[in-house]
């Protein structure tokens, strides 16, 4: 039996405070696609970096075709046949494909670049992934999906036999994407191995001969091909039965407790989305990145102003346009970015925990901080946030904690309707089923849930009901038992055959 | 806690030095007089603070100071107003003064230190302007106004006494809250410490004014000083445990999450700027009131660059959300000291400037330096 393309054995990586990688194991067979797949945070990217030569191991070995290598650069990495293919691309877009081709390794003449053979090369390398553009194309005139093959090219022309992807469809359309896998597919069978990073579980199901997964820094588990399954893959992310993670239970609706109304924001003025969500209903929004929920989010509770549209809470109409207004009336906002908008960082917990709540905690005008800190250490409690006491600066606490403290904010005031958006971004494994579990407990209490979450497991493990978002439209509702990846994808990118509504 | 503590250091080491060194700075007059420049100074920086605090600044005040000072005398001398008619104009265009730079620098989105450096340039001149740029004062009338500025009451130790008392009471309520509702007692320690201090506080005033031998019960309280100590108890007590003193320093460390959170931050930095204007026309009344005599032109010049000195020497951190009342007091103490120490062992005044702005450079040096090694300690901790 011949050695694998590329063993690496007992990897361990620290970062200051964290240990990134304990112990991992991988390997990647000649003319495989291997499927990586884990939670944010859970060592993905740090294993490929090590692998591309841009980090070096603490510990470890990596062998390369049996033999044992150092990579202590991307150079040296690219030597062997390894390239990273970026979540970011890293073009010139200045020039056109055949120097992008052969961008730093130019092929030379008395010191003159000999431009015939580097469009000789390149046409040669373009026909193996078969595109249909030349190499005399600008960059700059390649639409996204385009540039990922552009890369994939420049891999090849390297004489790369190992390509590592790292979330390459995370910005293409459903068309550029089903182009891409019938490269990867073409290339597994000239022998050139992959590495396929990936959230969209779907693409790797379809693709993978064998999927990897990591979990909070180490080998959670391996799937042959015939064991490939979402649930199974999920199982071993998250480390414990979904339905549990999720804490996805059944439980009875109440009455429609948000109404919005033909609302349209600054970033799709021609366009308007109408919603409703009931009492104790988890709704999701899913869609791409800029298809406007944010926006739709940030305009209910009044942060920007809206175009037009209604909105009414429990059947009274609440004025848009102020988030004092949105309060009162019982909304809440757990905001995309908790660094930025959710929390004030220099501050305490307990100040945090009080800041949205002051007004209606005050008697003769002062503020009572007894009664301030007890509230924030029920809150702790109630929502498990791990810290020395309330007078802990957020700043110094994890991201789930914090996550958990922004939404602590909002629980002070008892809300009707929570809104929340990407609720578990940067959030680990554990923290994630906390906060899952503290929203299915207010969901159960009668609580309206609206989330937004660009993670499809996310989205179709924690939602009753999903609602999809294209440039600032509603395309589709998938209720809780027709809710799947595919369906999902095919209207967050402007599809609406299954919206036969 | 800790930099109040600094810096309440670096003025008793300074105050040591300058008794030993200089006989006549134990004299009640030079203490009384020092305690007075620190009253009128002292309005200045808290006022500054309030500005300073939502991350702005307020370069404005030294000609806030000008305009109503001139104003005042103005009005009362030329124009036969009576005193109330006066300080309530005054009042007036101080709050008009606040609102505008509030709503120019919110709803306009202009930046606090060029819309207050076009204050800065205007309101000088308006003062010269109005006046014909004649010297203003009261003569030797209006005594009861200039007492304000000029007069006294009591001894330090009477003053010690009442604000000493008054704190203790706030405090033991204050404790007893605490002690109701279980907070850990890593977090009730420093209510009782503020407890334990202002009653000792209250405790030395109170026997140095009944035995009325030592130096404390010697000095009398300045009107000016009086007026300070009233007003930092006020807006300490604003700062800290108002709804509104709560969202001025969450916005001033997080604008954006605090609008998120509901905070109206559009109006909470307006009122900011209209009591840093208020404060400035305070300033304004009592220096004019105090100097009986003003040039248009030159009353309170580089004013409200001592104003932001002594906020930031207190502790105020010119990136917003962080400032005490106590400490703003302290560093405007220490910079009138240092003036007083000057003039006491006789150094030449050239160096004046160039020793102040070397102590405040020195004083936030500790203070980033400090904070880097909380931080790194942290940080290895965790």
């Amino acid at each position: 039996m011949s050695a694998p393309l590329l063993q690496a054995r007992g990897i361990e990586k620290r970062f200051p405070g964290v240990r990134a990688l304990h112990q991992v194991d991988l390997h990647v067979e000649p003319g495989e696609v291997l499927g990586l797949v884990g939670e944010n945070g859970a060592g993905k990217s740090t294993l490929m970096k090590i692998l591309a030569g841009i980090q070096s191991p603490d510990a470890g070995e990596l062998r390369w075709s049996g033999e044992t290598v150092h990579l202590p650069s991307p150079r040296a990495a690219s030597a062997l046949g390894i390239a990273l293919i970026h979540q970011e691309l890293n073009l010139a877009d200045n020039l056109d494909v055949a120097a992008n081709l052969f961008l730093g390794r130019e092929p030379h003449r008395f010191g003159l670049i000999d431009r015939s053979t580097i469009e000789r090369e390149s046409e040669k390398v373009l026909e193996r992934i078969g595109v249909s553009f030349g190499p005399r194309t600008p960059i700059a005139d390649l639409s996204v999906g385009q540039r990922q093959l552009v890369e994939i090219a420049r891999a090849l022309a390297a004489d790369a036999r190992l390509l590592i992807m790292d979330e390459p469809t995370s910005s293409l359309s459903t068309h550029e994407s089903e182009r891409l896998f019938e490269v990867i597919v073409d290339l597994r069978q000239k022998g050139v191995s992959i590495v396929y990073i990936s959230h969209r579980l779907g693409e790797v199901m379809d693709l993978a001969d064998r999927v990897s997964v990591l979990r909070d820094g180490e080998n959670a588990g391996e799937l042959q091909r015939e064991e490939i399954t979402r649930e199974r893959m999920i199982s071993l992310m998250v480390g414990r039965e979904l339905d549990s993670f999720y804490a996805s239970r059944p439980h009875a609706l109440g009455d429609v407790v948000l109404e919005v109304e033909g609302l349209r924001t600054g970033m799709y003025p021609e366009h308007s989305a109408s919603l409703r969500v009931r009492a104790g209903e988890r709704v999701g929004l899913a869609g791409l990145v800029g298809a406007g929920r944010t926006e739709l989010l940030r305009a209910l509770f009044g942060i920007d102003p809206a175009l037009s549209g209604r909105m009414r809470v429990g059947g009274v109409d609440v004025p848009l346009g102020s988030p004092r207004h949105a309060i009162a009336a019982g909304l809440a906002l757990v905001p995309e970015d908790r660094q930025a908008q959710g929390l004030v960082l220099g501050s305490n917990i307990r100040d945090n925990v009080g800041l949205a709540s002051l007004d209606r905690r005050r008697r003769v005008g002062l503020v009572s901080h007894p009664a301030e800190d007890a509230l924030a250490r029920r809150l702790m409690g109630s929502l498990r946030i791990k810290a020395s006491s309330t007078d802990q600066l957020v700043a110094t606490l994890s991201g789930g904690n914090q996550q958990k403290v922004a939404l602590a904010k909002w629980l002070a005031l008892e809300p009707r309707v929570l809104l929340l958006d990407e609720p578990t971004r940067g959030v680990d494994v554990g923290a994630k089923h906390e906060i899952y579990e503290t929203i299915a407990r207010l969901a159960e209490s009668g609580l309206a849930v609206l989330f937004v979450s660009s993670e499809m497991e996310e989205v179709l493990g924690l939602a009753d009901r999903v609602l999809v978002m294209h440039e600032g439209r509603i395309t589709g509702e998938l209720q809780r038992d027709e809710l799947e990846e595919k369906a999902v994808l095919r209207l967050a990118t402007g599809g609406t055959e299954a919206a036969s509504r | 806690m800790k930099k109040i503590l600094g810096i309440f250091g670096l003025f008793a080491v300074i105050c040591l030095f300058t008794a030993l060194e200089a006989d006549s700075f134990t004299k009640p007059n030079n203490i009384a007089n020092l305690a007075s420049r620190t009253g009128l100074y002292g309005v200045l920086g808290i006022g500054v603070a309030f500005v300073i605090v939502t991350g702005g600044i307020d370069l404005s005040i030294g000609s806030i100071v000008g305009l109503t000072g001139t104003l005042l005398p103005w009005l009362i001398i030329r124009h036969g107003w009576s005193v109330p008619a006066a300080l309530g104009f005054v009042a007036l265009v101080s709050i008009v003064i606040g609102l505008f730079h509030g709503l120019l620098i919110t709803r306009l989105n202009l930046q606090p230190f060029l819309v207050t450096l076009c204050g800065l340039l205007i309101y000088r001149s308006i003062a010269q302007y109005v006046t014909d740029d004649q010297n203003q004062g009261f003569g030797t009338e209006y005594t009861g106004l200039r007492d304000l500025a000029t007069g006294s009451m009591g001894t330090m130790a009477t003053l010690m006494t009442l604000v000493g008392a008054v704190l203790t009471g706030f405090l033991f309520f204050r404790y007893l809250g605490v002690k109701r509702s279980e907070v850990a007692p890593k977090e009730q320690r420093p209510v009782l410490i503020g407890l334990i201090t202002a009653g000792a506080l209250t405790l030395v005033g109170l026997i140095t004014w009944l035995t009325g031998s030592t130096l404390l019960a010697e000095v009398p309280a300045p009107m000016p000083f009086w007026i300070l100590v009233v007003v930092a108890m006020i807006c300490g007590l604003v700062l800290n445990d108002t709804v509104f003193g709560r969202h001025l320093l969450a916005l001033g460390r997080n604008e954006q999450a605090a609008r998120f959170s509901g905070v109206r931050t559009t109006w909470v930095i307006i009122a900011a700027y209209v009591i840093c204007a208020v404060l400035a026309g305070l300033g304004g009344v009592l220096f004019t009131c105090d100097l009986n005599g003003i040039q248009p032109a030159t009353l309170g010049q580089v004013f409200e660059l001592y104003a932001i000195a002594a906020a930031v020497l207190g502790g105020c951190s010119l990136r917003g959300g962080e400032c005490t009342i106590l400490g703003i007091v302290i560093g405007t103490a220490v910079l009138r000291l240092l003036l007083n120490a000057f003039n006491l062992l006789g150094t030449s005044y050239t160096i004046e400037s160039a020793v102040m702005g070397t102590v405040i450079l020195l004083g936030v040096l500790a203070d980033e330096v400090i904070r880097r090694f909380v931080r790194r300690r942290r940080r290895t901790a965790g």
